[in-house]
């Protein structure tokens, strides 16, 4: 479980979180939404402790993030754009994370395979398309098996086909029990992928909960929709 | 174990850039030609230690400062992982300033090997090899302090690293030369030894001309500082201050690296 308890950050002199408390439930999948700007990113970085909280804390299974870091062992984290260095191919990259982790993967050449990257191991990072990154960066998130998995925007440029395979490894993972932490614009991704809901607005957290409640109070089908009467009604009030 | 990964990746990155390798090339063939046409003796170490003087300090510091912009991409990577920040740290400094110290060590001392300096004149050239090394890793540690103060304005961060040298390697003699100027009717040796110690570049070059005992030359000037040097205590002093000039920027760098989002 992540728990986060009274998290503020701000960046100079913009408040990019604000005393936001949430827990984080284990064995199911969260999706964080919210406009651009409105502070995803920042909490994933500051449960991964790249980003330092000017206030607060952050707990993951049960050790309080400050200056520790041997909980990111239960960890795997894929970036929202995949940035790794230029000059390593694909397969050094994976070893070396290896080296660094002191550990073996559970199924490397599985994952490899299933995202299609076996003709592109020998490739330098710099010549691989965004696309391809971005498998790269789902292969180096799953392949110690972690417990959690934190996917900042997973399927943004990935193709449709890459999209539903990536889907379907997620949906697998969370039914063998991973704790699951996603953000994303996409709606129907939310609606495929999770089982909670947090909706982050310029640093506050507007819903948190099941996604079918929230879906029953605005007496909506579609998440989306939802999502906007609310946001809608915030502008109103 | 994981700081030795982290050093074989970058220093395997590093000679794949091949850059370091003509930087200690450019050090290799000065060496050669100066000892070649100049004799194995002071006067062609002296003119060593003059390219040394210039030419470590802008180096290390411009590639300190670029090295971590560079390496941006590396350190969030592993920072994602169980790594902690303080071994990272000495993992990016290492993978830079040992490379460097390597590429001028083998630049200068090769040719001072083979062309027999290091045994007619063993101590001296001892002496410019330990300076040169002490200054590339003193202005690595000063590059990786201004990367890190500016990690986000990498123009600014460049600016300052180029405004450092010239100050240090350059405009901060012109002041001193000033000051001899206007207040020569002054005895001005002991603030003028203090002013000199306080830049690691002067201090190195007073150093490695006490040690060729060229003092003389300076007059009475020359006889204060080649007292103070050559006296335990002096030093003693001297040397502290190199290790503080090394050791500041770095304690800072790592504070500054530690408190750092990513």
């Amino acid at each position: 479980m992540i728990r986060i308890d009274g998290l503020s950050k701000k960046f100079g002199a913009r408040t990019v979180l604000d005393h936001i408390t949430l827990r984080i439930p284990a064995g199911q999948a969260t999706g964080i939404v919210g406009p651009n700007g409105s502070g995803k990113t920042t909490m994933i970085k500051t449960i991964l402790g790249l980003v330092r909280p000017d206030e607060g804390t952050v707990t993951v299974n049960g050790s309080t993030l400050n200056g520790h870091w041997d909980y990111r062992r239960d960890i795997g984290y894929m970036p929202q754009t995949g940035r790794y260095p230029e000059n390593m191919t694909v397969r050094e990259l994976i070893n070396f994370i290896k080296k660094v982790r002191q550990e073996e993967t559970a199924d490397e050449e599985q994952l490899i395979r299933h995202f299609g990257l076996e003709k592109e191991q020998d490739k330098r990072l710099r010549v691989l398309s965004g696309g391809m990154r971005q498998k790269t960066g789902a292969v180096l998130a799953m392949m110690f098996d972690p417990k959690i998995l934190i996917l900042d925007e997973p399927t943004a440029g990935l193709d449709p086909s890459s999209s539903v395979r990536l889907k379907k490894l997620i949906h697998e993972e969370k039914k063998r029990g991973k704790t699951v932490l996603l953000t994303t614009h996409i709606m129907s991704e939310i609606e495929e992928l999770a089982d909670y809901l947090v909706l982050l607005v310029e640093g506050t957290i507007r819903y948190h909960g099941p996604m079918n409640e929230l879906l029953d109070v605005f007496r909506e089908e579609r998440l989306e929709e939802a999502v906007a009467k609310m946001l809608n009604e915030e502008e109103t009030v | 174990m994981k700081a030795t990964t982290i050093l074989t990746y970058q220093w395997k990155d590093l000679l794949r850039g091949r850059w370091i390798i003509g930087y200690g090339m450019v050090f290799l063939l000065f060496t050669d030609v100066l000892i070649r046409f100049g004799g194995g003796g002071p006067r062609a170490l002296l003119s060593i230690s003059n390219i040394m003087l210039l030419f470590i300090p802008l180096v290390s510091m411009i590639y300190g400062v670029l090295f971590l912009y560079q390496s941006r991409e590396f350190t969030e990577l592993l920072l994602a992982q169980p790594t902690d920040r303080k071994t990272l740290f000495w993992g990016l400094f290492g993978g830079l300033a040992v490379p460097l110290s390597l590429a001028f060590a083998g630049g200068v001392g090769l040719p001072l090997l083979y062309m027999g300096v290091l045994f007619s004149n063993g101590s001296e050239a001892l002496m410019l090899l330990v300076l040169g090394i002490a200054l590339t890793l003193l202005f690595t540690g000063l590059g990786f302090m201004l990367g890190l103060r500016f990690f986000d304005d990498r123009i600014r961060g460049f600016g300052f690293a180029l405004i450092s040298w010239l100050f240090l390697a350059v405009l901060y003699d012109g002041i001193i030369m000033a000051v001899v100027f206007l207040l020569g009717d002054y005895p001005l040796e002991k603030p003028i030894l203090i002013l000199s110690m306080l830049n690691p570049i002067d201090l190195a070059r007073i150093i490695i001309l006490l040690k060729f005992d060229i003092s003389a030359l300076m007059g009475y000037t020359g006889a204060v500082f080649s007292r103070f040097f050559s006296g335990a205590v002096g030093i003693s002093i001297s040397a502290s201050v190199i290790m503080l000039w090394i050791g500041a920027p770095l304690w800072h760098s790592v504070n500054l690296f530690n408190k750092k989002d990513f």
